[in-house]
């Protein structure tokens, strides 16, 4: 039994491999290349794919290839000083006949060449009937002796090698000649691409006329193949960075297939075996060569990376192998690349994609076998034909597919729908940017309006940021503004303990507040037992949030503790103070994140530590904070670090609008500190999260306060206005007050009939209308439309 | 009309758009009057450059696309940096006409009036482009991808971004290349500009009709044979399917690339106005011929290794996409644009004799074609129109109405607007070529 199945295996084996040897003889190699003396312009492969011609302006040379890379088998291009009849735009090796070359000259000559002639110079024919740069040369696929030539100058010409002259010339009847490609399964046909943008099918009986003529690209059609097993699809490429793959067998040709790459398409050339497959390169710019399964037109299926300027000839080495590439550069290099050395595109682009709508909706998606692999006994099915259809293509088909790792390419898109007012919601946004008040009134005012817009919204963090703004940018000899009765009490003394206390409220304030109570209980505890805070709290981080909650929450609570803070003694107070202050001092020189960003912080800095370092800090502190206690003024440029760092904060929490009015509202206090690239950025976010939410007057607003160069730009881009001739409805092209199509003055004045060239108001009613001043005037004698119409027009 | 264009001669008339060209002759040419009519509404009046181009209505109608959408539509430049470059690019061809006109513009632009002092008090950014402005006005094929990178990346405030750069290029050549069209067609300042005092002596107001009144009967037969003469050697150019040696095509090149005797004289080396002067940096820097042949000439740019239609188009379109299309269209426009006529005589198929000029401008900025024998040149184009041509494309300034009135002296002047046409057209692409194939040099 055993035996009996490796029998069969073998069997099969060898089957295998017989009939890859009559298809492909045994080729190997691997990724290698060579350098050329100079660039290439186009490459091409003798039929046994042992040998590559390599032909440019200045080089013409013949690699054998080996196993484990090129060598220099011939070099054409001989005598003193080659003439220009060597300088190729295209070679062509001829697929039957071994010894044959062809070459197009950019001087306009069609040479050819004889491998088996004794003497150094291989030239065999020359045939200089183009009056222009030849641009493409092609044989015939199964007749020996048909070579077909396109030029510049118009003209395809087809030569009878064993006659001095051309037999027949087409002419396009248009321009220049891009590509010519005899159809491979069609003895008599061959296809043309122009510089126009059309492709031309000729019959080469036929050099009156061309067969039939279509349009495939705006702009130069650079190139174009037969499909090598299916007779109908010619795939074109052009400068308009298309690859089109054309259906020719239908009475109408059809677009079937649109691949859409980076850069003009220099070459396109068809897998062989692999029906789906073909391989592009492009004219500039872009120099890599990609594989393209034309059903999945968005992503390469492979790409080679290996050249350093545009690559311009491709040729798949063997017409039945599709795992050598050979290619040749403008980078003066050859190489050869091997199909599993590519790199693949698809494999690093990310399967799955998901985004959230404007209303919270969430859509996702994902390869489909992924979406549906719970209940995937179908997939294991078919996971597991790829193994055993190896018989299937030898008993039973001609050919495999072997695109089949292509069939999962299609993705499944689920959407998640939020429901209404759930708490994905932006409103709060929303709210937010409309009752923020961003200029027009006193700084002070500016501030303490924002502060009471969000707490209103149940955004207490905010709401104390405005405010300690209001407070640390406010002119300390005018506090009436504020509604802080402490400030009153006691002038500057207190305003910078305030500050520092209010400061640390913004920072901490997002913890949870549940904890709010045992906090209080714990500053008590904190507040007696100084020395033991240590260990109940494990820092005086926590205590310091309470300062922040109780103040956030009343003020009296905050005044209160304030009053005992200037009323008791020093030493008492010392414990207290020094929460705040050595914070501040903190602060300052180094960065306040660790104690925004992260709540944990204080355990770390303060967990062991702590008692022995807490009294030399306190002291310390105490030094400090009383020389700037009472310095006259704190110049408002005090605070900008910390206001910045506090911006930065918030646009990294997702937060941009905040960042974005307080710079605004802080205006010129704060802009210099931030560097004009992030506050670019964050107007940019916020104003594309403003119009997102259709918030048109909002965004319009901040465009207008923002400081910064481009983001004024945008309110003077896009500022056309298109308009339609009231006459014949047409779209009027580059003059407001004529049209082109009716020659007909479109915006005529309603009271005095004539041309408005200036301001034209109308009536959006009635669509009336004319001179601003004419249209007023007449409104304020009549309420109805000046033109008779009957309207009741209003002008505002 | 044709019959008797040689006795009626034209009248140099200082008022109307060219000193050249009598104004009758462009207001008779009927078939302008729609291009032009669009001109009028869209700018409120017709200028004396859109008059002459109106002579071609078919190419106005492009050109001013192609002018609108530079000056005006949306792209990288602001509207007033866009005139102040159109400025100093003018100005290094002391092409008076396109400086004040752009002047007016810049100041309704809202740009800022301290600039027209000069360069210097514009931001240093416009100040980097003065070395690129000088080699794309007068040896293009100077410039290298340094000379891009120095602008693209020098850090800091003043780095230009390459869509930027590729409008200021555009604007510059396109600049240039009309100044080359100013000067040849002798046009007259607007009414509204006649008042500046320098610009009287920049223009040409030589009146020539003096010369041109005492064109004797015999001088006009004379003039009928030349035109015959051409027109039989267009056809034997057609014609002839002579072979040569590879050496002999590079002579001919080389030969036409080098012609020094067509320098113009040195007319006057005097001081540059006032007005031109403060615009101009490093104004002794000029064309100049390729230096005598092996001695360290820049090698010649092949059409075939990088031409408009593939490879300057495909960059171009990538950067500043609606403006390659635009090109595109105009070259190809003026390439095409024939009436089959030539003087006296029409149904002529002239397309040789514009092949030849387009090239002949190439040639001497250093651009060959491989497939193109030089030696029609040589045939087809008279001495007098070569000196015109050449001195039109490479030193506008010099441009004398002696040398306007001296080349195909049979023909019409809309035949002559039209060689200006081809010649400033063939210009802008020599000098966009070489600045691309510097930008994508620079990218690889």
């Amino acid at each position: 039994m055993l035996i009996h199945i490796d029998e069969s295996v073998l069997h099969l084996l060898a089957r295998l491999e017989m009939e890859k040897m009559t298809r492909v003889s045994t080729i190997s190699g691997c990724t290698m290349f060579c350098h050329l003396d100079a660039p290439a312009n186009a490459i091409s492969v003798c039929r046994d794919a042992t040998q590559v011609v390599v032909a440019g302006r200045n080089i013409f040379k013949i690699y054998g290839l080996e196993e484990d890379g090129f060598v220099e088998r011939l070099n054409l291009r001989v005598g003193r000083k080659p003439s220009l009849n060597f300088s190729c735009a295209d070679v062509m090796w001829h697929q039957m006949e071994e010894n044959l070359l062809a070459t197009a000259a950019t001087n306009g000559a069609v040479v050819t060449w004889n491998l088996a002639r004794p003497c150094r110079n291989k030239q065999e024919q020359l045939f200089t009937e183009h009056k222009r740069t030849v641009n493409k040369v092609c044989f015939h696929p199964t007749e020996v002796n048909m070579l077909l030539s396109g030029s510049q100058d118009g003209f395809m010409k087809c030569f009878d090698l064993r006659k001095k002259e051309s037999v027949s010339t087409f002419s396009g009847q248009s321009e220049s000649v891009r590509d010519v490609q005899f159809s491979i399964k069609d003895y008599f046909t061959f296809a043309a691409s122009f510089e126009n943008g059309n492709v031309q099918l000729w019959d080469i009986r036929r050099p009156d006329r061309y067969e039939r003529m279509f349009t495939a690209h705006t702009g130069p059609v650079f190139c174009c193949d037969w499909h090598p097993e299916d007779k109908g699809w010619l795939a074109t490429g052009g400068r308009d960075k298309m690859v089109k793959v054309w259906d020719m067998s239908t009475n109408r040709v059809k677009e079937i297939y649109c691949v859409q790459t980076i850069a003009s398409v220099a070459r396109v050339k068809w897998r062989p075996e692999r029906r789906y497959h073909l391989a592009t390169c492009s004219m500039m710019v872009d120099h890599n060569i990609y594989v393209w399964d034309v059903r999945r037109p968005f992503i390469p299926f492979a790409t080679f990376e290996e050249h350093k300027d545009v690559t311009t000839g491709i040729v798949w080495r063997h017409q039945h192998d599709p795992y050598f590439l050979l290619s040749g550069s403008k980078d003066s290099t050859l190489y050869q690349h091997m199909f599993k050395d590519a790199s693949r595109p698809v494999d690093r682009a990310n399967p799955e994609g998901l985004c959230f709508g404007l209303f919270g909706d969430l859509a996702f998606a994902a390869k489909e076998s992924l979406m549906t692999a719970p209940q995937s006994v179908g997939d294991v099915g078919r996971k597991t034909y790829p193994g055993g259809d190896r018989r299937y293509p030898i008993f039973f088909f001609k050919k495999p597919d072997v695109t089949e790792q292509f069939a999962q390419v299609s993705s499944a898109l689920s959407v998640f729908e939020s429901e209404a007012g759930s708490s994905v919601g932006m409103d709060w946004f929303i709210n937010t940017a409309q009752s923020y008040l961003l200029s027009g009134k006193p700084f002070a005012e500016l501030c303490e309006h924002n502060a009471q817009v969000a707490k209103r919204l149940n955004r207490p963090q905010e709401s104390t940021t405005w405010t300690m703004l209001r407070i640390m940018f406010s002119e300390p000899a005018n506090p009436s503004l504020s509604t802080n009765h402490n400030l009153n009490k006691s002038g500057n003394l207190p305003l910078v303990n305030s500050f520092s206390m209010k400061e640390m409220s913004a920072a901490l304030n997002e913890r949870n507040k549940e904890n709010r109570q045992d906090n209080l209980h714990s500053l008590e505890t904190n507040l007696n037992n100084n020395d033991e805070n240590e260990e109940t709290e494990g820092s005086e981080g926590q205590a310091e949030y309470l300062f922040g909650d109780a103040e956030l929450d009343d003020d009296d609570l905050y005044s209160m503790e304030h009053d005992n803070q200037a009323a008791e003694e020093p030493e008492y107070l010392l414990p207290q103070e020094a929460f705040p202050l050595r914070h501040e001092i903190m602060d300052h020189p180094s960065a306040p994140e660790p104690m925004q960003e992260k709540p944990e912080s204080p355990h770390v800095s303060g967990s062991e530590a702590e008692s022995t370092c807490l009294t030399p800090m306190e002291s310390f502190s105490l030094i400090s904070v009383s020389q700037l206690l009472f310095s006259p003024h704190l110049p408002p440029k005090f605070f900008c670090p910390i206001v910045k760092e506090m911006l930065c904060y918030y646009a990294e929490q997702g937060d941009v609008q905040m960042a974005v009015s307080v710079l605004i509202v802080l205006g010129d206090r704060i802009r210099k500190e931030i560097d004009e690239l992030t506050q670019e950025h964050w107007y940019m976010s916020y104003i594309d999260l403003l119009q997102r939410f259709e918030l048109w007057n909002v965004s319009n607003e901040v465009i207008k306060l923002s400081t910064c160069g481009p983001i004024m730009c945008l309110n003077q881009a896009s500022t056309t206005l298109h308009i339609n001739c009231s006459n014949c409805k047409r779209p009027m092209s580059n003059k407001g007050w004529i049209c082109d199509r009716c020659h007909q003055c479109a915006s005529v004045c309603a009271v005095c009939h004539h041309v408005v060239k200036g301001l034209f108001v109308w009536c959006q009613g009635c669509s009336h209308g004319g001179h601003l001043e004419h249209v007023m005037e007449w409104l304020k004698q009549s309420k109805h439309c000046p033109a008779g119409c009957g309207h009741l027009c209003e002008y505002t | 009309m044709k019959e008797e264009a040689g006795i009626d001669l034209p009248q140099a008339s200082p008022s109307g758009p060219s000193a050249f060209i009598p104004i009758e002759e462009i207001l008779e040419e009927g078939a302008a009057q729609e291009a032009m009519s669009e001109a009028l509404l869209s700018e409120g009046r017709v200028d004396h450059i859109n008059m002459m181009m109106g002579l071609h209505p078919t190419y106005l109608t492009c050109f001013l696309r192609t002018h609108n959408a530079l000056l005006q539509l949306d792209g990288p430049l602001p509207l007033s940096w866009r005139h102040f470059i159109i400025i100093l690019a003018s100005a290094r061809h002391q092409c008076s006409y396109l400086v004040q006109h752009h002047s007016s513009a810049f100041l309704l632009a809202g740009g800022d009036e301290s600039w027209l002092r000069g360069p210097h008090c514009a931001p240093p950014k416009i100040q980097h482009l003065q070395t690129l402005n000088k080699l794309l006005a007068h040896r293009p094929w100077i410039i290298t991808q340094e000379h891009i990178q120095e602008l693209v990346c020098p850090g800091a405030e003043a780095r230009w971004s390459l869509a930027e750069l590729i409008q200021a290029i555009v604007l510059m050549s396109h600049a240039h290349s009309l100044a080359s069209f100013v000067w040849g067609c002798g046009v007259l300042p607007e009414p509204e500009q006649s008042g500046d005092e320098s610009l009287q002596m920049c223009s040409p107001t030589e009146s020539c009709c003096a010369r041109d009144k005492a064109r004797s009967q015999q001088e006009w037969s004379e003039a009928v044979n030349e035109v015959k003469l051409l027109m039989e050697k267009m056809m034997i150019v057609q014609q002839q399917g002579e072979e040569f040696t590879q050496e002999e095509m590079v002579t001919r090149f080389e030969r036409e690339r080098t012609e020094s005797l067509l320098e113009p004289a040195d007319v006057q080396h005097s001081v540059l106005p006032d007005c031109f002067s403060r615009f101009v940096v490093d104004a002794d820097f000029t064309y100049q011929d390729f230096s005598p042949r092996g001695v360290q000439a820049p090698p010649t740019m092949r059409a075939q290794d990088y031409s408009w239609e593939d490879h300057g188009f495909s960059l171009m379109n990538r950067l500043y996409g609606e403006m390659a299309q635009l090109l595109d269209e105009k070259f190809q426009v003026v390439c095409a644009l024939t009436y089959n006529t030539m003087a006296m005589h029409s149904h002529v198929d002239t397309s040789t004799l514009r092949k030849a000029i387009w090239n002949y401008i190439h040639c001497i900025y250093g651009i060959r074609y491989d497939d193109y024998n030089y030696g029609e040149v040589n045939q087809l184009l008279e001495r007098s129109l070569k000196v015109y041509v050449k001195t039109v494309a490479c030193h506008p300034e010099k441009t004398t109405p002696r040398m306007y009135f001296s080349f195909w002296r049979q023909f019409r002047h809309s035949e002559k607007v039209h060689v200006n046409l081809l010649l400033m057209e063939a210009r802008l692409q020599a000098a966009l070529l070489y600045a691309l194939r510097a930008i994508t040099r620079y990218m690889t």
